[in-house]
Formats: C-alpha cells, structure tokens, sequence
C-alpha cells in the first residue's frame, strides 16, 4: 500500500528519473556493444522521431498524412547534395527547413480542402517525388544515385538521440499550447473549432510543415548510414508505413504512445527485414489492419482500461476485507 | 508531326478509357461506402496476375473475368461486410471513421500486396494478347487497344445506365445520399454498401485483365495503379461516375503526350501538376456537384 501511494504521489518524479536512465542507458551504449547495436538504436531514434513526428499533426487532427517518406527522402538529399560543401550539424536544420517549406506549399494547397483530398494527395507524393529526383538527377548529373561519406556510428547515434530529445519537447510543448488545443478540437469537429474562432488552415498548414521539418531533419541524420543513396532508396514507400503502423499501434492520443511502438517495430524490423521481407510486410500489414480494428486507441489507450479494472478489482478486495470485518464484528 | 500528336492523342483515349474504368470503381467505394480505398490498385493487380495464371490453363484473356469477376466481387464484399462494417459500427463521428478506414485499407494493401508477393515472386508476366499491329486511318495501332477501349466503354456504360435507371442503382444512390435515411426506407443499406464495394472491386478486376493484355503483370504493379485510380477520382470530382470516366480519358491523353514528346518519368509529375491547379481553382473536380 505504501508503495503505491509513493507512486501516485511521486508521479513527475519518478517519470523524470526513469527518462534520465533510458538517457543515460543509450548515451552510455557505445561503451559495451558492438557497432551493430548502436546502428540498430540509431535506427530505432530514427523511427521515434518519425512516429511522434508523423503522430504529432495525423494523430491529433485526423488528416492523414501517407507520405512521411517524401520529407525525410527530402532529407537523406539535402545531405547527399550538401555534403561537401557544408558541415554536418550545419545540414540538419537545413533539411528540415526544405522539408517544412515543402509541406508548406503542400499544405497550402490541400489542408484547407476536406480530410479525404489531404489523403489523396499525400498517398502518391511518394511516388511524384522519385519520379521527379530521377528526372532531375539524369538531366542535371547524368548519373543514378548518389555517394555520401560515412560519418562516425556513435556521432549519428548521439545526433539522432539529440533529435528524439528536441522533437519529443516539441511535441510535448505543442500539445499544451493553443496550438495544441486548436489541433485537438479540428480532430473533434473542425466545424465547430472554425465558428470559435480558431484559424484552422493556418493551424492545420504549420503543425504539417512542423511536423515535416522533424521528418526531413531525420533523414539528414539518416543518410551518412546508408552511404548510398538512389531516388527509389530515399523515397522508399516503406518508411511511409512504418512510421503510421508504429504510431497507430502505440496509440495517438498520448505522447509515449507512437514512441512505444517505434521502439518495437523499429528494433523488429531491424532484426528480422532482411530475411523475411516479404512475410514480415504481411504480418505487419495484418497487426495494422487488427489494431485499428480491435484497439484504436492503441497499446496507450490500454493503461486506461487496465488502470480501471485493475483499481476496480483492488477496491473490490478492500470492500470484501471490510466486509468480512463487518460480519466480524 | 501533326500525325503524331494526333496518333499519340487516339492511344491516349483508348488506355484513358481503362483508367477511367479503374477510377470508376474508386469513386464508387468512396461516393457511398465513403471508403478511401486505397487497395484498389491491389485488385488490380489480382486482375492482372489471375489472368496470367488463368491464360497459363488456357483461358482467353477474354474470358478471365467470367472467373476473376465473381472472385474479387466476393473479397471485396466480404471487407466491406466484416472489416469496414466494424469499424464504422464502433466509430464515434463519420469523420473519425474515415480516418480509420484509410489507414485500416493502408493495412488491407500491404497484406494484399505481399501475400501475393509470397504467392507468385517478384517477376513479370506477360499474357499479352492480341499484340499485332493493325493499320487504321493510315496510322499503326496496336490490336489489343481497340479490344479494351471497347470493353471499358462498354462497362461503362452499363455501370451508369445500372446506377441511374435499375432498382438496385437506384437503393445505391439513395444509400450514398444518405444511409438513415436510404434504411428507413426499407433498403438493405448493410447490402448495399457491401455490393457496391464488390462492385467496385469487380471493375477494378476487370480493368486488371484488360490492363495484363497490354503489359506485363507484376505484384508491385498496384501501387501506381492505385495512384493513377486516385488522381482520376480527384480531377473528375470524387464520387462522380461520369466524371472519373471523362478524367480518365484526360489523363490517358495527357500521360501519352507527356511520354511520348517529352520524358516518361514525368506522367505522375505532370499528373501532380494538374491536380494541384485544379484543387486551387475547382476542388470538387470536373464534374464534381458541390
């Protein structure tokens, strides 16, 4: 009983401290593993950053965005094409600012329009952006592809987790902005946001191209691991779905949610992709389809329910203690 | 010069003819199961891959659809009856349901797309049929153009003479309009949503068998299909029959001038291009009612 009543009341805290060891645990990784690991992790971030990232406008309005890949395969080129000519860390906001003003024109043309034309436009932009980076890349260069010098595993591990950590703030401190609850009440009814006042274009417009900043900044990060990169590399439809499956499976409606389900799914697919492609596509496409429909809150939106059963099932014992002391007595 | 423009917008019609068949049945899902399926790409490429398999037994091309038909109206009846009957029954607002039956029919896609994977490999498979040239108008065309140009207007056709003047088209439209409603008039709107999904699913099947008679079928092909399908949606106003037909035949047009006097790897580029103007200037597409 103490405990639990340390828990409820050191809540914040104990949050706090248990964030400062998973910090400390990934800061303090390269130290006794191999590369492998660290790439392993460094992928994992990447997920975490497109999961909250894509959760962070998708989850909380209800346009779906199916194109995460077309930011961050913005990304992984402004590295490519920058590299010689600029520093890393100098590259990174770089990318993300590409990748916002991109999702701004984007936005700007489709988000004042219903949910369904957003939809519809962002599913083949994946499609538009290859097409149109090959065109580009023959006629300007007159080669497929492009080379990028690798930079140091443990460098793109701490820059990637500095990402997580700057993406994460960002989330959170949107979330309990005005920003925030104009997002929440667009995803309730953008009708009645609209009537009170809330300028739900531009809302909808910035969160996206925010949202999108962080895809492309992950790409940048991302392509010094891949060392080489063609159109269809970057813009593979893949790191569309991942991002969507892990934030749906995690659960939008809270913070850690799309965290939780990018650290599995990421550190699943790196385990098991290489073997099994095509079987692990499939099962990953039945667990989508089966979490929408038996979970649409997610694993996030089981501590809820769980938190209910589990405290009705513990006053339920306490009532049948005093109960039995009554007939004690 | 002038020939060849002339010739390039003549094929242009006859493989927009095909897009127009593939995007009717889009519209159709969206205009009254107001499911955004984005699957429907994926039932093409069945279409396409069945018939290989079919013409590998023997089966005429032409024929395919006798058994593909009936298969893919089955499946997609069967998603609208469990899958998307769910999660419209648990859905809070029929907006959130839209939301969900997106990113569930995301789902829906990738189990399609790699289960046939597993099933049939990554290779092509050509059963084109009716390849031979054929002079027409002192111009050359390719047969199998004529074949399903005919088949797709035909289908057409039927598709919208069914849904203005039959009894069944007339519970469909009524049940777009508006379900309560439509069920308190004593349709069976469960039914007809399922159907119209089968129907849907049926066209794209078909426009999968006319598409394997001119290229080879693959089981990465559907995700541009399913681009192509939406794009056409959009440009003809979203469920709008007519309209995703008459957009198809645009794009068909417009997709074979762009390979064919500037660069094919520009068509989705360009297609984007259009559909960016016309959202600024008429969001509800060509023919679309607001």
């Amino acid at each position: 009983m103490d405990i639990t009543r340390f828990i409820s009341t050191h809540r914040k805290l104990l949050l706090v401290g248990f964030l400062v060891l998973i910090l400390i645990f990934i800061i303090t990784l390269p130290l006794y593993t191999g590369a492998s690991d660290v790439r392993v992790l460094t992928t994992v971030l990447m997920y975490v950053v497109l999961a909250v990232s894509w959760a962070m406008f998708s989850g909380t309005t209800g346009y779906m965005s199916l194109a995460p890949a077309a930011f961050f395969g913005l990304g992984i080129y402004t590295m490519a094409l920058l590299q010689k000519e600029l520093p890393f860390f100098l590259i990174i906001p770089i990318g993300g600012l590409v990748a916002f003003a991109f999702a701004l024109l984007i936005g700007l043309v489709t988000l004042r329009l219903k949910g369904i034309y957003f939809a519809i436009f962002t599913f083949g932009l994946v499609v538009f952006m290859t097409e149109l980076v090959q065109f580009l890349e023959t006629r300007l260069w007159g080669q497929h592809g492009q080379h990028i010098t690798p930079i140091d595993n443990e460098i793109l591990l701490y820059t990637m987790l500095g990402l997580v950590v700057v993406t994460v703030l960002a989330t959170y401190f949107i979330r309990r902005s005005r920003y925030g609850l104009a997002l929440l009440s667009i995803g309730g009814n953008e009708e009645a946001a609209e009537h009170m006042g809330i300028n739900t274009t531009r809302t909808k417009v910035l969160i996206f191209a925010i949202s999108s900043a962080f895809m492309g900044a992950a790409g940048v990060i991302t392509a010094p691991g891949l060392i080489y990169v063609n159109a269809n590399i970057a813009f593979s439809l893949f790191y569309s779905f991942m991002p969507i499956l892990m934030a749906v499976f995690g659960g939008m409606g809270q913070l850690y949610g799309p965290v939780v389900g990018a650290v599995i799914f990421g550190y699943l697919e790196k385990t098991l992709r290489a073997q099994l492609y095509s079987y692990f596509m499939l099962g990953f496409g039945i667990i989508l389809v089966a979490v929408i429909l038996f979970l649409p809150n997610g694993i996030a939106g089981l501590v809820p329910t769980l938190q209910d059963k589990l405290g009705g099932l513990m006053a339920r014992l306490r009532k049948g203690e005093q109960g039995e002391q009554h007939a004690d007595t | 010069m002038a020939e060849r423009i002339l010739q390039l917008i003549i094929v242009g019609i006859f493989q927009g003819s095909v897009y127009g068949l593939l995007a009717m049945g889009l519209s159709l899902q969206y205009g009254v199961c107001r499911v955004l399926n984005i699957t429907h790409g994926e039932f093409v490429m069945l279409g396409a891959v069945l018939t290989f398999t079919l013409s590998g037994l023997g089966i005429n091309p032409l024929l395919a659809p006798v058994i593909i038909g009936p298969l893919l109206f089955g499946l997609g009846f069967l998603l609208q009856a469990t899958l998307f009957r769910g999660l419209k029954a648990w859905a809070p607002s029929p907006a959130a349901f839209e939301g969900n039956a997106l990113l569930a029919a995301f789902g829906v896609m990738y189990i399609i797309q790699y289960f046939a994977r597993i099933q049939w490999g990554g290779r092509l498979m050509p059963s084109y049929y009716l390849a031979d040239m054929v002079s027409f108008l002192g111009m050359d065309f390719v047969k199998n153009q004529f074949v399903t140009f005919a088949i797709a207007l035909a289908l057409g056709v039927a598709v919208y003479l069914f849904l203005s003047r039959s009894r069944m088209g007339r519970a469909i439209r009524a049940t777009a309009e508006d379900p309560g409603t439509a069920g308190l008039m004593g349709v069976n709107t469960n039914m007809i949503l399922a159907f119209s999904f089968g129907l849907g699913a049926l066209l794209a099947g078909i426009a999968g068998t006319l598409v394997s008679m001119k290229t080879a079928a693959s089981t990465s092909m559907g995700f541009s299909s399913t681009v192509i399908a939406l794009i056409v949606v959009v440009l003809g106003g979203l469920g709008s029959i007519p309209g995703s037909f008459v957009a198809g035949i645009l794009i068909g047009i417009v997709s074979m001038l762009v390979a064919g006097l500037w660069e094919p790897v520009l068509t989705v580029p360009v297609y984007y291009a259009m559909l960016m103007v016309l959202l600024l200037i008429r969001p509800t597409g060509i023919l679309g009612k607001k």
